[in-house]
């Protein structure tokens, strides 16, 4: 109807709908379109002092030296390997998770379990560097003084020692982040029709049946939509998880140093703006083309799962 | 047969689901405990959740220096306030363009908000930009301007529930009336969107309570240290457990000593206590907040 209406656009009535949104556009293009022009940063050897525009041009010399340097290939790997694991394990836990909180039957019961699992990812990660500290500590740290004292193991140096962090990053990610991912799961199991339950029930199908065959095959648009989002973000990584859980410490950075750990020590300690902006523009870059390519690859195999 | 099959999922979920909540209260627990333990008794034995000598010198050590974690409190509670307020301003009116269906150009601005989402410069440039240009550096704006402010992922929110949830007839007659945009959307739209703007301020109010990567990058110790929020606090606690002793009048701390092991843990404490407190009462909006951030559209 609006269509066949459409008229001259009547600018007394829309300038106040411009006036609203201003704000917004105002600070979409200070935050969000000004930085992109930045990415000019990683062509030029940057000056602070003559600014972006008049610093020299130095063609792809900030990339070379980047991908030069054994940190480059360590950084990338750590970054989709501690991605992958986490996609894989996180979901699966957080799908177990939604499953069993779905079998509660008592509404207090599981109202209780959801908040208590949940509470982890309302803390900030400086807290949870601090409840890390705690456990790890070498002098005073749970572990060392309780749990290995009492097997008679001799006491652990866990801030230097990398081997055990790829399974300390990775539980301490599930800790905080399963609440999350599975009150998404759960919501979308509620959502599922009790018709199918009931059939299923009549038919005489086990609990676990009716999990298999109704419960996950219906959780396949959540799982998809998840993916996708994680996979087009797997050139990212959680900065508090790598920064803070490790207390930033050098010796562990083999094997926790992520991207964005990479290019905030680079930036802010060493102030190579040269490496850290190379890191940076790559990240962006390579992150935006896996987010289109995941998105077609979604699209062709079932277009309704599709984010765009 | 079937009555016990029920019965057994019954248990073992109510088992499995307390464990891991257990696993999930925990640390928090073994935090608290470690804020009470005596100092002495730490330093020789380590952190335990059955500390054999209690002591509350680190919560005394603490109030003799509140004037700097009181100060954190109120930057906290300032920048979340302002922060949440702003933030829910500039989302909903920008909200509202994209959600009007008379506004010329509004394709165009729903695409350059969607392709924030996927595309950005990076965090090298964005530091450039809000640095040089913008100037934030060691300013109150340094902890509520850079990335938090407004983000498309709640533009969106707020645009589709303005479509689907304010009837179009009420705003169609309004429109008759003669009523101009502003009085519509100030009137009739925000009014019946209370729902979905009091979700997405907690959500924000969270992420500003919790944030401490803007302090880290645009404040620095030396001129910035005045705007130091709680987490900012215990991030440089966590770099140097002297921050606190450090900026003291040494006169105050009289012959106490730094019991530096359990403060450390009594500080985390304090800087946990009012959002656990106040969790139960937001708790059930915080889990809506996470289920509307999980389905597309």
């Amino acid at each position: 109807m609006s269509k066949t209406k459409k008229h001259r656009v009547r600018w007394k009535q829309v300038l106040p709908i411009y006036l609203l949104a201003l704000p917004g556009i105002i600070y979409m293009i200070c935050n969000n379109y000004f930085p992109m022009f930045g990415i000019v940063i990683a062509f030029k050897k940057l000056n602070f002092g003559k600014g972006i525009f008049a610093s020299d041009w130095c063609g792809l010399q900030n990339f070379e030296f980047l991908f030069q340097s054994s940190t480059a290939f360590n950084i990338i790997r750590n970054t989709i390997l501690y991605n992958v694991v986490f996609i894989l394990l996180g979901n699966i836990v957080a799908i177990a998770c939604a499953v069993f909180l779905n079998e509660v039957r008592n509404k207090v019961a599981s109202r209780l379990y959801q908040s208590l699992i949940l509470l982890p990812y309302l803390m900030s990660w400086v807290v949870v560097s601090y409840l890390g500290y705690a456990f790890l500590s070498a002098d005073t740290g749970m572990i060392n003084n309780s749990i290995l004292k009492m097997f008679g193991l001799d006491p652990v140096n866990w801030y230097n020692t990398p081997k055990y962090w790829p399974f300390i990053l990775t539980f301490v990610n599930l800790w905080k982040g399963t609440g999350y991912s599975m009150i998404i799961y759960f919501s979308s199991i509620v959502g599922i029709s009790s018709d199918y339950y009931e059939a299923a029930r009549i038919d005489g199908a086990t609990k676990w049946q009716q999990i298999k065959n109704i419960t996950l095959p219906l959780l396949k648009p959540t799982m998809i939509t998840l993916l996708i989002l994680s996979v087009g973000r797997i050139f990212n990584s959680d900065f508090g998880l790598f920064y803070q859980m490790t207390r930033n410490t050098g010796t562990l950075y083999d094997v926790t140093q992520t991207i964005d750990v990479y290019v905030y020590n680079a930036l802010m300690k060493r102030s190579d703006y040269g490496m850290s902006s190379a890191a940076s523009v790559f990240q962006s870059v390579v992150g935006f083309a896996m987010v289109m390519i995941t998105n077609a690859v979604v699209r062709k195999k079932s277009s309704e799962n599709a984010l765009f | 047969m079937k009555q016990k099959d029920g019965l057994i999922w019954s248990i073992a979920s109510n088992v499995v689901m307390a464990i891991l909540s257990l696993l999930a209260l925990l640390p928090f627990l073994l935090l608290v405990m470690a804020s009470f333990t005596d100092n002495q008794w730490a330093t020789a034995n380590g952190f335990s959740f059955f500390p054999g000598k209690f002591s509350t010198v680190a919560y005394q050590y603490i109030s003799n220096q509140w004037s700097t974690i009181g100060r954190a409190y109120l930057m906290t509670v300032v920048v979340t306030v302002i922060g949440t307020a702003a933030s829910l301003f500039v989302t909903a009116g920008f909200a509202y363009a994209l959600a009007s269906e008379i506004l010329p150009g509004r394709r165009v601005l729903n695409f350059l908000c969607v392709f924030t989402m996927l595309f950005n410069g990076g965090l090298v440039a964005s530091y450039y930009c809000w640095v040089s240009i913008f100037h934030v550096k060691d300013t109150l704006g340094a902890l509520i301007l850079p990335g938090l402010l407004m983000n498309a992922f709640n533009v969106i929110l707020v645009k589709n529930y303005f479509r689907n949830s304010v009837p179009a007839s009420l705003i169609e007659a309004a429109r008759i009336d003669g009523a101009g945009e502003i009085r519509i959307y100030a009137k009739i739209v925000l009014p019946l969107s209370v729902p979905i703007i009091a979700t997405i301020g907690l959500m924000t109010g969270i992420a500003y309570w919790n944030d401490w990567t803007n302090g880290l990058y645009y404040l620095t110790e030396r001129n910035g240290r005045n705007f130091y929020t709680i987490q900012l606090v215990l991030n440089s606690i966590n770099e140097n457990i002297n921050f606190l002793s450090a900026n003291s009048n040494i006169a105050a701390l009289g012959s106490m000593q730094l019991p530096s092991t359990t403060m450390r843990m009594a500080i985390a404490v304090v800087g946990i206590l009012p959002v656990i407190l106040a969790y139960p009462f937001f708790q059930k909006y915080f889990v809506k907040g996470i289920t509307l951030g999980g389905v597309k559209e």
